[in-house]
């Protein structure tokens, strides 16, 4: 099953290769990282989305918790919780696409940020599944290229991730 | 007044209370060895490889329960150390390894000797530092000692670059360290307790399954205070010998791969398994599927990751086993639990002794050749069994840890996680250093003994009066026996043809050698070996080639399907 975990650590260099380290020395999957500082500049906030059985997900829970730069974290799929993904996805537009990718871009609430005659930059945010349903709208043949940040997420309502 | 980087390192350590550095000197740590020329109080052991430097500090920690301490140069010297590194790991022993880096300028450009050591280490460490200003040396230092010796021990290496072993700060080194990120656990839930005692007070057929966290833990008093107060059987893993008296009749053995009968068959028939301090390892459990198949696991560990990781588990118990055990022990005063009647637990041993009369561990005493087996137990008894005992690894270690009955802690000392080929000669430097008075034996075997045998020139020159066991059997024992067993007696690489003379091998570095080639003369050449209180006697002593490690777990097997002789 599918889990994000977002994990406070030292912001402190080589601390990216610890955690990354342990998943590929236990054989655990890293389906997307992102990491960046926090407000407070000691700490990064690193979300990982991982898959894997309960067991496994305790396991990497526990050898994350084990890891000194680790300060703190939290599998926001136990509880209630907000994904967003950033994609930019370049697109060629010549022919119907021209017109129809706008189209889709509304109807996904993207936004376009680039265009040249031939080919149309759209920006999307959303939950992974929604930037998967856009690209399949368009279709493959048409992608020309595509970035994605990776999920990124928090709890709702009052609980935090904080010190 | 202002220090460099090289003195603060020797001031930090006399501040640890650090006695013996193990290391080897080389370009990027000359200040370092600059500044261990200047003073007194920390005494530096010139090692001959940087593996033997490690392994001599990881014995001189298992034997005494402080954190041993390393001191390797840049590049090949810490690339050396990591197999001590790992090997230390593997069995949670705290160590601080003070690597040397090429100056912070110059990392990055494949300078010479440059290697990424905290890149190398980083999965085989507990934490690693890369120093990369003098003012956060004295720091970093603390913190390292304070991470490897509390919660789940470990090495901690600090990589520590040359041009900050030079500058010069002022020293201050901090009383107490905080660390937000680390907090290990220490007193155990309450709640987990309770819910503990519940399975405990109604168990007929209990277990109590040790490890080395007993040892590293010294909760060795608690665990027999336990044991004697509910009367239950003890078993303990590899790493555990020694923290319960092997004399004493509740103890069964060790368990596992080569553990003993009654030992395993305790542990299939058990209804309730007490593991404290030890990690459900794969040759402990043997087959999963097929692991304690009655039992509910309560499993107390410093380490939650320990817990359920591949065994599941009823009750999780997380903090320190000697605390841990000072609870119950505690509550079962308050409460007046688990009287020591034991009459619930009457069946139950007598079941034990069934399996006991097995003799599992029998061997033929009457053969014309010496039996590895009989060697550990004249060692035992010309030893008073008092002795520290040092292990390579392989057929030799797994007699050593069944014939050599260990009362005490901190008295085996051997590489169980890792299985370290090497380990003995330089792990038993470190003990000896430790004990000077003390009986300090390595058992090891003909392919073992090669792997640190440089180290025998370290042991001359500080006058380390080792005994030496050598069981040669002209083979690699171990991979031996399981070609005989799964690989069609296909004997692919393990024949140590071209040995050298051990006796003048031993001669040539200063020593006594001794070669044995008879039963009768075992026990007088070792008798006159450790009459010899300031020499190092080397016993090579000729053994049975074709004997095997009985009882057996193969692989893919059950407890209850162990190979008995």
């Amino acid at each position: 099953m599918r889990h994000i975990i977002s994990i406070l650590v030292e912001n402190e260099a080589g601390e990216l290769s610890r955690i990354s380290g342990l998943f590929s020395a236990r054989g655990y999957n890293i389906d997307s990282l992102t990491v960046a500082p926090t407000y407070d500049p000691s700490l990064s906030r690193l979300t990982m989305a991982t898959h894997g059985s309960e067991d496994i997900i305790e396991q990497i829970v526990k050898q994350l918790h084990k890891l000194i730069c680790v300060v703190k974290l939290s599998v926001l799929t136990d509880h209630a919780y907000i994904e967003r993904e950033l994609m930019l996805v370049k697109i060629a537009t010549t022919g119907e696409m021209r017109s129809e990718v706008p189209r889709l871009a509304e109807i996904f609430r993207g936004r376009i940020v680039d265009v040249t005659p031939r080919s149309f930059v759209v920006e999307l945010v959303g939950r992974s599944e929604k930037l998967d349903a856009f690209l399949e709208a368009v279709g493959t043949r048409h992608l020309l290229e595509i970035a994605r940040t990776g999920v990124t997420g928090m709890s709702r309502g009052e609980t935090r991730l904080s010190l | 007044m202002e220090k460099s980087g090289a003195e603060i390192i020797l001031e930090c350590l006399k501040k640890e209370g650090v006695k013996h550095v193990f290391g080897y000197p080389g370009g990027a740590v000359l200040h370092i060895y600059d500044a261990f020329d200047q003073q007194d109080d920390v005494m530096h052991i010139l090692a001959r490889h940087e593996q033997g430097a490690l392994h001599a500090a990881d014995g001189y920690a298992r034997s005494t329960g402080k954190p041993g301490v390393a001191l390797v140069t840049s590049g090949p010297g810490a690339t050396n150390a990591v197999t001590g590194i790992a090997t230390a790991y593997m069995d949670s022993i705290p160590l601080v390894v003070i690597t040397g880096q090429v100056s912070v300028p110059a990392i990055g450009s494949d300078a010479f000797q440059e290697v990424d050591a905290v890149g190398i280490t980083r999965p085989c460490v507990k934490h690693n530092f890369l120093v990369n200003n003098v003012d956060e040396l004295a720091t970093t230092i603390k913190k390292a000692f304070y991470i490897a010796t509390s919660g789940r021990p470990g090495p901690v290496v600090i990589d520590v670059p040359k041009d900050v072993s030079a500058q010069k700060t002022i020293f201050d080194y901090p009383e107490h360290i905080d660390i937000r990120s680390y907090k290990p656990t220490e007193r155990g839930h309450i709640g987990q307790i309770k819910k503990a005692f519940k399975l405990l007070r109604k168990s007929e057929r209990p277990v109590i399954y040790s490890g080395g966290g007993i040892i590293l833990g010294q909760a060795h008093q608690e665990l027999a205070a336990f044991a004697r107060r509910t009367g239950f059987p003890v078993t303990q893993t590899l790493m555990g010998l020694g923290g319960y008296p092997a004399s004493d009749p509740q103890f069964l053995g060790m368990l596992g791969m080569h553990g003993t009968y009654e030992a395993n068959m305790v542990m299939h028939h058990s209804d309730l398994v007490l593991a404290i301090g030890a990690r459900f390892d794969d040759r402990v459990t043997g087959n999963i599927e097929k692991f304690c198949p009655q039992a509910a696991i309560i499993h107390v560990d410093i380490d939650p990751s320990s817990i359920a990781k591949t065994v599941k588990v009823d009750v999780p118990i997380v903090g320190h086993v000697r605390l841990v055990l000072e609870q119950m022990l505690e509550i079962m005063d308050e409460k007046g639990f688990m009287s020591p009647d034991h009459e619930q637990l009457a069946p139950w041993w007598q079941q034990i002794e069934q399996w006991r009369k097995a003799n599992c561990l029998r061997y033929d005493k009457d053969s014309g050749v010496i039996k590895p087996q009989s060697v550990i137990e004249t060692l035992y008894e010309v030893t008073q069994g008092d002795a520290f005992i040092t292990s390579d690894v392989g057929q030799h270690q797994m007699w050593a840890a069944q014939f050599y009955k260990f009362d005490k802690p901190h008295r085996w000392i051997n590489s169980g996680g890792l299985g370290t080929m090497g380990f003995g000669i330089p792990a038993a430097m470190g003990v000896q250093l430790a004990h000077p008075e003390a009986n300090v034996a390595c058992i090891t075997g003909d392919a073992s003994v090669m792997m640190c045998i440089q180290e025998l020139s370290t042991c001359l020159q500080y006058g380390l009066p080792l005994k030496i066991v050598l069981l040669n059997n002209r083979f690699m024992g171990m991979v031996r026996q399981w070609q005989e067993f799964f690989h069609g007696k296909r004997y692919a690489m393990s024949y140590m043809d071209a040995l050298p003379d051990f006796l003048r091998l031993a001669e040539s570095f200063g020593h006594i050698g001794m070669r044995i080639e008879n039963p009768g003369d075992v026990k007088p050449a070792m008798q006159e070996a450790f009459s010899m209180r300031d020499r190092l006697v080397f016993m090579e002593i000729i053994t049975d080639e074709t004997e095997n490690v009985y009882p057996m777990i193969a692989a893919g097997a059950g407890h209850n399907e162990m190979i008995l002789v």
